[in-house]
């Protein structure tokens, strides 16, 4: 791949990150094209989420960098920090919707926030982004009032309220029943094409990420093991990759947790 | 074996420091940061209702009740020395000087201080704080300074209002049941209690409680574990410790301002 | 709930609070009486002050004037001087004024008992900060009961 740098809207290098003793990241590379949708997979509990607050500088690394459009995210101040922000977005697990608002108010918040805009604009670019995600009618409606696939459609018309150059979703796709899984695939794809940002997917939901993402790293044991297009994946001779992919129980990534020997232990540990 | 003893000790003083940090930062943070007033007023006024205006029916009760209560039991002793009359500064200065402030303080830190912080701690385990972080909006500033600006501005209109009511509450017992003559009860009273010595003073300690409860009680509940257990637990702490605060500093207030 | 409800309550709790200010302030402290409006001090020199504390009423007739805003031990003689912060619309009393400790009832409050002098051209009025001669100390019970026992003795 060339080294131009604008063809990237996030590239990270040399990532090390460890929370206590544990080590999350060990020296990662990866890089997110411009206008693309990026899948970051792997198992769960190996820190797919904290990748995502390390991009957004939520955290810091131990060393490494990460730049989004020019900045290094963990060196910039706290100033500075914010102003990025602005640029991106992120989709919560949970959707993180604030629950003392109805869902026109949630949408609205950051528009109020950050601009001075006049309340009959900020109207209409509300209704915009509900009509997006199909929500116009449930405008007024509170988050506790919605279903959970409409809670994450509210949270996503949020995300894109400001028109971000990059949207991270963690997990989007957990815990959906099948339509609006469906729902939010397609609207993912089709958010990436129509307003030409940028997305990084996290997830462990093999085949919908396949017919989203345009390039997929996967992640485990604190590095990438795999990268590439969906096809390249499929065809891939990495083990671990295969477990992944085809949702093996047993393989490079063990079934049993690391205990003693069972025979031993069954015996009551007499050796 | 002793060594052990020793680290886990120092180990113990040194996450107290890193609290107390925690908790100055935090506070630093949230006071510098009201970034306009158009924007902050309205979130002010909000948490204005939220924390004084629903603490005010069990304030005006408590009050109603102690300040009873105080009227029946110091007229029994006071009676025994044909001292009666001196009911009217006994309920008024104790009110006024100490219960007003404290008791406030301590319900405060049950109604208003337990919700905040549950609250926040919901807010962090349900992801906002962190998405508001991502929206490039600080939540020490949207979410925290608010309610701790609210916090202190209620807790001492909430201890005045006690202390009034608890005044009447007296005069109810002291007057209109028992008997005492309603002029010496006032008059007797406004002989003793001075404006500056007793009713600012009081005032002076619940701003000083208000600080420390909405202090303790944001501070837990920005920094409480996100979960269910955690945030119970944060709610828990903040009674306790509110409440413990309340009353040492009150034993150190009062040797200040009333003990020389 | 919406804002202007919320903004009716809060306008309501501040009211209650500056209502309950202004009752403590007028009914319970009583400012109007001891006022915080202008003052002068006069100063009298006691050989007992018996239960006398700062803050003290100073009344004449038994309206209050003004009240005990020091008392300390003059470091020469040993004798405790009071200091009495009088309202200034109260000030023009003659340099033959007498000042009492007295007490109200038996087991009362003490306060001090102010005399005002007869005025003529032969006395001055007094200024603030001079020292009223005439003064009569506290009663102290134990010395009463004292002297009743020994003039019994003598009889």
């Amino acid at each position: 791949m060339p080294e131009s740098i604008p063809q990237y809207s996030v590239e990270i290098e040399q990532l090390s990150f460890s929370r206590g003793d544990r080590p999350i990241y060990t020296d990662i590379n990866m890089r997110f094209p411009k206008g693309k949708v990026t899948a970051i997979m792997g198992p769960s509990g190996i820190g797919k989420t904290t990748l995502l607050r390390l991009i957004g500088g939520q955290i810091k690394p131990d060393s490494g960098s990460i730049v989004f459009r020019g900045h290094n995210i963990p060196t910039l101040g706290r100033k500075k920090l914010y102003q990025v922000r602005q640029d991106m977005s992120m989709l919560f697990q949970s959707g993180a919707l604030f629950t003392d608002m109805s869902v026109f108010d949630n949408v609205a918040f950051a528009i109020r926030e950050h601009t001075k805009l006049p309340e009959d604009i900020i109207r209409t670019m509300v209704l915009l982004k509900l009509e997006a995600v199909g929500l116009r009618g449930a405008r007024d409606l509170m988050p506790h009032e919605l279903s959970g696939g409409m809670a994450r459609r509210a949270a996503l018309a949020r995300a894109i309220a400001l028109d971000p150059k990059l949207i991270m979703y963690d997990e989007p796709f957990a815990g959906q029943d099948p339509i609006s899984m469906g729902v939010i695939v397609r609207l993912i794809k089709q958010l990436n094409d129509s307003l030409g940002l940028t997305s990084i997917v996290v997830s462990h939901d093999v085949p919908e990420v396949m017919s989203i993402a345009d390039y997929v790293y996967i992640i485990a044991d604190q590095r990438v093991i795999g990268k590439g297009t969906p096809k390249e994946l499929l065809i891939n001779e990495s083990p671990l990759v295969q477990q992944f992919m085809q949702g093996l129980p047993d393989g490079p990534v063990p079934f049993h947790y690391k205990a003693e020997d069972y025979h031993c232990e069954l015996l009551g540990g007499i050796k | 074996m002793i060594l052990n003893m020793f680290q886990s000790v120092g180990e113990a003083v040194f996450d107290r420091f890193a609290g107390v940090g925690r908790a100055s930062i935090m506070l630093f943070g949230a006071l510098f940061g009201i970034p306009n007033f158009r924007k902050g007023f309205p979130l002010f006024v909000k948490q204005v209702y939220v924390v004084g205006v629903q603490s005010l029916t069990i304030i005006m009760v408590s009050g109603l009740f102690i300040g009873m209560v105080l009227a029946l039991q110091g007229y029994t002793v006071l009676v025994d020395y044909g001292a009666e009359d001196s009911l009217g500064p006994m309920v008024g200065l104790s009110l006024l000087r100490e219960l007003g402030p404290v008791v406030t303080g301590l319900l405060f830190a049950g109604r208003a201080g337990s919700a905040l912080t549950a609250e926040i701690g919901l807010m962090k385990s349900t992801e906002q704080l962190s998405s508001m972080e991502m929206m490039a909006i600080d939540p020490l500033r949207r979410v925290v300074a608010p309610r701790f600006w609210a916090g202190l501005f209620c807790m001492p209109l909430l201890a005045i209002i006690f202390s009034t009511i608890g005044i009447f509450g007296g005069h109810l017992v002291g007057v209109e049941w028992l008997g005492i003559d309603a002029g010496n009860f006032w008059s007797i009273m406004q002989s003793k209690v001075d404006l500056v010595d007793d009713v600012f003073n009081g005032v002076i300690k619940s701003i000083v409680f208000a600080i420390v409860v909405t202090w303790i009680a944001l501070y837990k509940g920005y920094n409480a574990i996100p979960t269910a257990d955690g945030i119970s637990k944060a709610t828990t702490d903040t009674v306790v410790q509110a409440s413990l605060a309340v009353l040492g500093l009150d034993f150190v207030l009062t040797v200040f301002m009333f003990g020389g | 709930m919406n804002t202007r409800k919320i903004e009716i309550m809060v306008g309501f709790f501040v009211t209650l609070s500056i209502g309950a200010m202004i009752i403590l302030a007028f009914k319970v402290a009583d400012i109007s009486a001891t006022g915080s409006g202008e003052t002068y001090e006069l100063k009298a020199k006691f050989d007992n002050i018996g239960g006398l504390k700062i803050r003290s009423a100073v009344k004449v007739g038994g309206v209050v004037i003004g009240r005990v805003s020091s008392i300390i031990l003059d470091p020469e003689d040993y004798l405790p001087v009071v200091t009495l912060t009088l309202g200034l619309q109260y000030s023009n009393f003659s340099e033959t004024s007498t000042v009492s400790i007295l007490t109200s009832g038996l087991l009362g409050e003490q306060y001090i008992g102010f005399s005002p002098g007869f005025i003529d051209e032969t006395v001055d009025i007094l200024q603030a900060g001079d020292y009223i001669e005439d003064t009569k100390s506290a009663l102290v019970l134990e010395e009463l009961i004292g002297q009743f026992l020994f003039s019994v003795g003598n009889d």
